[in-house]
């Protein structure tokens, strides 16, 4: 059913019904009969003409018009009203002024369809409970609340569509959850930079202090935070940034979403860089990887960023429930205490000690006569005493390799799920195209396609991506941008042959749907299937 | 010369601070700038303060941008952590830093490309902030490493070494701080240790955003006839408001005593600072009037230094965003995580 209430978009929303669908619209004007379709049941309520008798100000002529079509919907589809009444006193919980001139709203609808329409269509709402233990919620608010969770006390941000409301939601969090119950003082500290500059400057300067901190941009921030970025990572500071990614090239299309980002986090910086991205499904994950990133961070010493997008930060979305163990202690890493230096331990900042190219770091502050180094972003010895020795340099590259090797075994695994029967094709995805990707597999599979399907949930890539591809000949590689980045960061990092990687591309800035997917691998599929040409046979 | 290491030897003999330190345990690598650069000599007067105010070598954290000033963190106070950052982005780091350990002194070394040009907003930013820090800018007016281009402090009309004219107008960093509302604003001059060591250390001793534009100048690119940030220039066209001696536990901080008008102004830590006033009209508690006082002088191409501005009762970050007084960084996930308990509550809330 299309409710079309938009008069810009009408001839696109008439055309996209299916067959046999139904139209609702204001028929308070006539329309010429050229503007439907023969196909489908047209349903006219006069919602202008009711609103207008009913109401005399402008703006609640507009406004009660949407609740007035919600009432009338609800007698079509034999929706109860209650479920409505109680979901609009959830809206105006505290403004019950308009709660009751809503509700009235509501009926004035309802009734005016009961009379005069057929209700209930055959189209109709039934009612079950399938929400079970699960949760409504953003992935922002959830990724900020993995935050909270995982132990960040310094948050610096620069306002951002679509990231902001992580920021926003960091704080309430923090305004229920982070006072010391004592004093009442805050056990986190909060700051609103000028920049993206600035913003990631300050949690470059409280990670190398100590503090979990962390920042959340979308793409435009990212490009700012660039020089940044390479910082941490050949200077070897922890840092968490949320990247909640937008449709770029530049300002883009700010309010819709896509996957653009892979290549520009993955490599973000001049020079050899190579940074680690965590791909959340869902706010559940966003939250679970929110707060795992502090852990990864002060382990790797480096840059994380956790890959969220416009379509999971900012829509509610049905997860399952947050889940937090309380034996759980955090991971801070390779810290050489005063009681370590005391010991006589050999202290080099960037020394490999256990040959996982990971060095120890000591906190500012720490002892009086050892432990204290200078960081820079410039060249130095395992020592970090200045040097632009080409050995000494090769030698502290060759190390970031090492680590980075490291990553790859402590970042979330990739998820594989086989078809039900054994096939020569599979399907690579990641982040928010999941819902789409499991509904896409059950079309395929009713098509008589089967699919072995991976989600890909970090970069590094842990080698059983590899394996998944060298087990198929074809695999489809689905993600939300024009040029394929997941596909040509696997391509790059392992050496794959690009042709057995098959791209699957939406990037229209809507979310991707299951009807896309499995059109384009249906349709890629079906021409798989060219009759082999035979020799005549005389 | 970064390949000689200092010698470990000290003198027996060598005098020690209230914590039993020497001068030499505020020291740091050998500088590798210019024989006769300003700068050193402003690292020698950081070194003399936190000497003298016995400060925990260890308790000071040093972080600067990129540039000729921005090296000298590695040539004092070898035994703090120092961090050389990014090209103007000094202030950010320091800001961040400082959320994360209230408990440490920080000391934010910058130059005039590094705070008037690509980091002006980052300068700017962190004083209104009132980040708890020292901000010292070793202001030559001139890019150095990169061989002499003019820098945005560089006054109009001045000459640069290959005799090219400054025709662009000069940022007044101390101007800006000013009204920015830093709560210690001072100017100073390299090659006058006697005002500087104790501005430093009235700077560090200070709860707030302390601002010190010191005109330092550049041996090798900016110490010509025709430039404004010459030795001689300076010297002649210094125009000192103030004499300053800071009173931290028995022993005066200065090392000159000039006669004059003594007052006394005492700071939220306990420690005073006892002014000796060199111009009878200037009154350091009037942000307007010294504003007015800056412009004027400068007008007449007079370089006015000392103690321009203070508030005793200045406030910082920490006490803005409300924070704990543990430090932020030394917290677990005890003081920090809400528990299991808590998200259920959470879960059930979002059904």
């Amino acid at each position: 059913m299309m409710v079309a209430m938009n008069p810009q978009t009408w001839d696109k929303d008439v055309a996209s019904i299916e067959p046999g669908g139904y139209l609702f619209y204001d028929s308070t004007k006539p329309m010429p009969s050229s503007k439907f379709r023969e196909d489908i049941t047209v349903i006219g309520v006069p919602l202008t003409a009711i609103t207008n008798s009913t109401y005399t100000d402008p703006r609640q002529r507009q406004l009660f018009k949407n609740i007035i079509y919600l009432g009338a919907l609800c007698a079509l589809l034999d929706l109860d009203p209650k479920v409505v009444e109680q979901l609009i006193g959830e809206q105006y919980k505290g403004k019950e002024k308009l709660l009751s001139s809503n509700v009235h709203a509501l009926h004035l609808g309802r009734d005016w369809a009961l009379q005069n329409l057929k209700c209930p269509l055959g189209l109709r709402v039934k009612k079950s409970d399938k929400v079970g233990d699960r949760i409504f919620i953003e992935g922002n608010s959830a990724a900020a609340l993995g935050a909270v969770y995982g132990g960040a006390t310094v948050c610096a941000w620069y306002p951002i569509t679509p990231s902001s409301s992580v920021a926003e939601a960091f704080t309430s969090h923090c305004k229920k959850y982070r006072h010391d119950p004592e004093t009442g003082k805050a056990k986190y500290a909060i700051v609103q930079g000028e920049d993206e500059l600035a913003s990631i400057g300050i949690v470059i300067g409280a990670s190398w202090n100590g503090a979990r901190a962390f920042t959340a941009t979308s793409g435009p921030g990212i490009s700012l935070m660039t020089e940044f970025i390479g910082l941490s990572y050949f200077a070897e500071i922890p840092a968490v940034i949320m990247n909640i990614q937008r449709a770029g090239p530049s300002t883009g299309m700010p309010t819709r979403t896509q996957q653009c980002d892979v290549i520009a986090c993955a490599y973000a910086s001049h020079g050899d860089t190579k940074h680690v991205l965590l791909f959340p499904e869902d706010p559940a994950e966003a939250f679970e990887f929110a707060a795992a990133a502090f852990d990864l961070a002060e382990r790797l010493q480096t840059t994380i960023f956790l890959m969220l997008d416009l379509d999971i930060g900012m829509n509610h979305r049905l997860c399952r429930p947050l889940k937090w163990d309380d034996a759980k202690q955090y991971d801070r890493g390779k810290v050489m205490t005063a009681e370590m230096l005391e010991e006589g331990r050999d202290f080099g900042r960037y020394l490999d000690v256990d040959g996982d190219g990971i060095p120890y770091r000591t906190y500012p502050g720490t002892h009086p006569t050892k432990g204290s180094y200078f960081t820079r972003g410039t060249s130095r010895d395992r020592y970090a005493r200045y040097s632009e020795e080409g050995a000494v340099y090769a030698d502290n590259m060759q190390r970031l390799v090492r680590k980075f090797e490291t990553a790859q075994d402590m970042v979330p695994r990739p998820l594989q799920a086989n078809a039900a029967k054994p096939t020569k094709y599979g399907v690579l995805y990641f982040g928010s195209t999941s819902p789409a990707m499991d509904e896409a597999i059950g079309i395929l599979e009713a098509r008589g396609h089967q699919l072995d399907r991976m989600r890909i949930r970090a970069f590094p890539f842990h080698s059983s991506v590899a394996s998944f591809i060298a087990d198929h000949d074809f695999v489809y590689v689905v993600e939300q941008n024009r040029d394929a980045q997941l596909r040509q960061l696997i391509v790059n990092e392992n050496g794959i042959d690009p042709v057995r990687l098959v791209p699957i591309l939406h990037y229209d800035g809507t979310p991707i749907t299951a009807r896309f997917i499995a059109n384009a691998i249906g349709d890629h599929q079906d021409h798989l299937k060219v009759t082999p040409l035979r020799k005549a046979v005389t | 010369m970064t390949y000689i290491a200092k010698p470990k030897f000290h003198h027996p003999g060598l005098k020690k601070n209230e914590l039993g330190y020497t001068h030499r345990d505020y020291e740091g690598k050998i500088s590798t700038l210019c024989a006769g650069c300003g700068h050193d000599s402003i690292t020698a007067s950081i070194i003399e303060a936190c000497y003298e105010l016995s400060i925990e070598p260890h308790r000071v954290a040093k972080i600067s941008g990129i540039g000729c000033s921005s090296k000298t963190p590695d040539y004092f106070l070898g035994n703090s952590h120092g961090f050389n950052s990014v090209h103007g982005r000094m202030p950010s780091v320091l800001t961040g830093a400082n959320l994360a350990n209230r408990d440490l002194i920080y000391l934010g070394v910058s130059g005039d490309g590094d705070s008037a040009s690509i980091g002006f907003g980052q300068f700017a930013h962190s004083i209104r902030r009132a980040v708890n820090m020292t901000y010292i800018v070793e202001n030559n007016g001139v890019y150095g490493l990169t061989k002499g281009q003019f820098s945005a402090t560089a006054d109009r009309g001045s000459k640069s070494k290959k005799g090219v004219t400054n025709t662009d107008n000069a940022i007044d960093l101390v101007a800006i701080a000013l009204q920015l509302g830093a709560t210690f604003v001072a100017r100073s001059f390299s090659g006058d240790k006697t005002q500087l060591v104790p501005l430093i250390a009235a700077a560090i001793r200070h709860k707030g955003a302390s601002f010190i534009d010191v005109i330092s100048p550049c041996i090798a690119f900016n110490n010509h006839a025709g430039s404004t940030k010459s030795f001689d220039y300076v010297r002649e066209h210094n125009d000192a408001v103030n004499r300053l001696d800071v009173l931290v536990g028995r022993e005066p901080i200065s090392v000159d005593y000039a006669p004059g008008t003594v007052q006394v102004v005492e700071q939220h830590d306990g420690s005073r600072l006892a002014l000796r006033k060199l111009d009878a009209d200037y009154d350091p508690h009037d942000r307007l009037g010294a504003m007015t006082f800056l412009q004027k002088h400068a007008a007449k191409g007079q370089i006015v230094t000392g103690l321009l501005y203070v508030d005793p009762d200045a406030e910082d970050l920490h006490t803005h965003l409300d924070t704990v007084e543990t430090p932020l960084n030394t917290m677990d996930e005890q003081a920090l995580c809400p528990g299991s308990a808590v998200l259920d509550k959470i879960n059930a809330s979002l059904r």
